[in-house]
């Protein structure tokens, strides 16, 4: 199962929870089981860019997740 | 360290392929451009840091000879939503920053625009509009800003991401916290603490050439605008929000760009020039002078933060908070997030606690600057740190290197680190030979490291072989620090042709792929990962074509130094086919060659950065002259070395500027007082020594060629080398920046 971790601004919208664990292969099927148990969630994640496995991706969709993944979401990293 | 892999041409340092053209004035900027019948637009701008708008009366204005368009908020529709991209916020305050609508909210914000058939009759039909204002207090302080009494520059601004919803308005846009371990243990676990506040002035990116732009609308209602940006497929999204306007009907054509640094990201004048040339059926030209630029342009944001470091006698960090408040300007947004997320993220740090507040001020609306944030934070971080090493009596790179992060390491904004090459950074810099020189006497040294993240984004890119076998790049990124000639190495070896048989453009948003600005240190890891790959389906068609010429199957050709070869063991009596050879007959075997490729990079790699100042402090006039610079940074591989050390050299003299004279003085009515680069002062060649590079390579794995971003990581780390070499000199501490002559004596004169 996936490890997922979120930031402190996003714990309001998913119950509170620092980490989870989930059982998703890609990071879309993740994001579905997400908005399922906290509606709203999706929203909010969709504003951030995510670290899977060391690589942080600014808009995650099809990414393919493993069973040991560590998944962070982050703030969105703009730039100049 | 790096592995060895022998390029042909990655490493080297070719001439420019835009060289000629930029250093003989041939080369067209955003104001050099004239077409026929062309007037001139002028913005008039808020006299008042802070009031209401009762009235705007244009009347008089337009009854003037001359005068063919004057336009005010009214005539923008109101757009809602956001923009997308570097520049990412709220589509409605972008409307109300481009111009005024209810309040001006700084001065110098935009209230109305003239287009008429010369300069000088529009600024005359700029002084007969009459605007009506109801003055108000202006917020000019942070910490007065923070404040339940504040006067509030927007009243319905109520503060995001609290853990419980806000009850009243706030200048306070958001706040935002990082938090690991237990804070109360690492501190009580510490031997030794230091902690210190630290402010820091607003402060302008100072790219040379000032903003502008030429628009010209047809009767169909298409445009087309010629202009300076760092984005222009962004440029188009924006001013098709802020005019209501069908993309399709939009096209924008990037000039050479004289410098951005992350303010050239966000549009203030073209949808205005559109928007006068569709009512005066004329093209409209645009070009802001400097006192506009500082004014109403995209500065950096001021700060006030206070950090709190907590170590063992051995060096070991147990604990770290900060609290990191930054000027947003007249509309939420300002750099606290990443600012957050890079103040510790050099250090392994198990305790930590961040909290950082987005805070509007009567000033200009913040736009990106260089590795947006992390400079302000990490000054204060830096300067702790070096306070700690004096503590301790350690080397300040070994107390680094102690706690350094390496790949695996827990960041503290989250993931673990991908591979990094910090430890390689200040082990640079311990072994540097300008780390080893003694110093003369009155002279200071200061170490400094930092962190950028660096992003991917989107990028396009094709390849035209022309039919002599040379190549024509288009890509979708203005070139602003030499990145046709990366684009060319980068297509050279991976076609295995001369490097001077290519020549790349920058398309418009009509001719080639969308692509995400030039910013983010992104355009030579992800256009340059789009060029690549559009040179492998180059080579892809030309195994093919050379397949069908000798009469074997695409799997029995290899591509090898520039030439198609039967694949070894394939027993064909065949001379190898140059792509020359191939591309001269390719109107027998399938037409032209056209390879492209357009993708979202993805895992750009983090860059650090480790930085030596050796300065001197005149004890009479506070006057610091820097003697000696050394700037380390990981670039993964340096594509091009020139413009890698191109920019560390310029974020280096751009954190100088900033650490030792820049800053934006207002006056108690919120009117900036140094509008011009006589008084605000950005180092000049005479002003610095040369600044010694040294280029480390970690690979970044994600890359083709191993590149990282490397545009923005140089600027974060200057500011509290310098700091903490004045600190060296002088033995007096100053948390506040700029280190300006005044600053220094006050500060010498109390010590004494």
């Amino acid at each position: 199962m996936a490890k997922v971790i979120f930031p402190d601004h996003l714990l309001p919208f998913v119950g509170g929870n620092r980490e989870i664990n989930i059982e998703a292969k890609r990071y879309r099927e993740l994001v579905e089981i997400l908005e399922t148990r906290w509606p709203g969630c999706g929203i909010e994640l969709e504003k951030c860019a995510v670290a899977i496995d060391s690589q942080i991706y600014q808009d995650a969709f099809l990414e393919d997740l493993l069973s040991e993944s560590e998944v962070f979401f982050v703030r969105k990293i703009e730039g100049g | 360290m790096a592995e060895a892999v022998d390029y042909k041409i990655i490493g080297e340092r070719p001439v420019r392929p835009d060289g000629v053209d930029k250093v003989t004035g041939r080369a067209q900027y955003g104001a050099d451009l004239s077409l026929p019948n062309t007037l001139i637009g002028s913005v008039l701008r808020s006299p008042h840091a802070h009031a209401r708008i009762k009235s705007i009366d244009v009347t008089a204005a337009l009854s003037m000879q001359g005068v063919y368009a004057a336009i005010t908020s009214e005539d923008f529709a109101s757009p809602d939503g956001e923009v997308g991209g570097e520049a990412a916020g709220s589509a409605s305050d972008l409307a109300k920053n481009v111009m005024a609508t209810d309040k001006v909210l700084y001065h110098g914000h935009a209230v109305a625009a003239i287009a008429a058939s010369t300069k000088e009759i529009a600024d005359l039909a700029l002084d007969a509009i009459v605007v009506e204002y109801d003055v108000l207090e202006p917020v000019l302080d942070i910490d007065e800003a923070m404040k339940d009494t504040a006067p509030l520059l927007d009243p319905d601004c109520y503060t995001q991401n609290l853990p419980e919803k806000a009850e009243k308005p706030s200048n306070i846009a958001s706040v935002m916290q990082l938090s690991g371990g237990n804070l109360e243990e690492g501190f009580a676990a510490a031997d030794i603490i230091v902690e210190g506040e630290y402010n820091i002035p607003m402060a302008h990116q100072g790219y040379i050439e000032p903003h502008a732009c030429t628009a010209t609308v047809n009767e169909a209602g298409q445009a087309t605008v010629w202009c300076c940006t760092q984005g222009h497929f962004e440029f188009r999204s924006m001013t098709a929000a802020l005019l209501g306007m069908n993309i399709a009907d939009l096209k924008f054509i990037a000039s050479e760009i004289g410098g951005g640094f992350g303010g050239k990201t966000v549009v203030y004048l073209e949808p205005v020039a559109v928007l006068l040339s569709k009512i005066a059926g004329r093209p409209v030209k645009m070009t802001m002078s400097r006192e506009e630029v500082f004014r109403a342009t995209g500065p950096t944001s001021g700060t006030h933060c206070k950090v709190k470091v907590g170590a063992k006698k051995d060096g070991t960090l147990t604990a770290a908070s900060a609290w990191l408040a930054y000027e947003a300007g007249a509309f939420a947004g300002a750099p606290m997030g990443p600012g957050a997320m890079c103040i510790f993220a050099p250090y392994k740090l198990e305790n930590f606690f961040v909290e950082a507040f987005d805070v509007l001020v009567n000033k200009p609306k913040v736009a990106a600057y260089r590795a947006p944030g992390a400079p302000q934070s990490a000054h204060a971080m830096e300067i702790a740190l070096d306070d700690l090493a004096r503590e301790l009596e350690m080397d300040p790179i070994d107390l680094r290197l102690k706690n350094a992060v390496q790949e695996g390491d827990q960041a503290t904004y989250g993931p673990k680190f991908p591979r990094i090459g910090f430890k390689e950074c200040l082990e640079a810099a311990k072994n540097h030979p300008n780390y080893k020189t003694a110093l003369e006497e009155g002279t200071g040294r200061g170490v400094s490291a930092g962190f950028w993240f660096n992003v991917g984004m989107q990028s396009s890119a094709e390849v035209h072989v022309n039919e002599n076998g040379t190549v024509t790049l288009v890509e979708g990124n203005p070139d602003i620090g030499g990145s046709r000639a990366s684009m060319c190495i980068m297509a050279s070896e991976t076609l295995g042709i001369e490097y001077e048989s290519i020549r790349a453009m920058i398309g418009d948003t009509e001719s080639t792929g969308f692509s995400n600005v030039t910013g983010g240190s992104r355009t030579t890891f992800a256009t340059g990962m789009a060029v690549v790959q559009a040179c492998e389906d180059i080579i892809a068609q030309c195994k093919a074509r050379a397949a069908v010429t000798w009469g074997v199957d695409e799997d029995q050709v290899e591509w090898q130094d520039g030439q198609a070869i039967p694949a070894p063991g394939v027993n064909a009596d065949v001379k190898p086919l140059s792509l020359a050879d191939i591309a001269s007959q390719a109107h027998k075997t399938g037409g032209p060659l056209l390879g492209r490729a357009s993708l979202n990079a993805q895992g750009p790699g983090p860059s650090f950065a480790v930085n030596i100042c050796d300065l001197k402090v005149d004890q009479e006039t506070g006057k610091v002259d820097v003697t000696a610079f050394t700037a380390i940074q990981d670039a993964g591989k340096a594509i091009h070395p020139d413009y890698v050390e191109g920019q560390m050299q310029g974020g280096t003299s751009q954190g100088l500027g900033w650490a030792l004279n820049e800053e934006y003085i207002f006056d108690a009515n919120g009117v900036m007082e140094n509008a011009g680069f006589l008084d605000y002062r950005i180092p000049v060649a005479s002003d610095l020594p040369m600044i010694d590079c040294h280029i480390v390579e970690v690979p970044n794995p994600t890359h083709p060629f191993g590149v990282r971003g490397v545009g923005e990581t140089p600027i974060v780390t200057p500011l509290a080398a310098a700091a903490n070499a004045v600190r060296d000199a002088t033995g007096v501490r100053i948390n506040d920046l700029p280190l300006s002559p005044p600053k220094i004596l006050e500060a010498l004169d109390g010590n004494d």
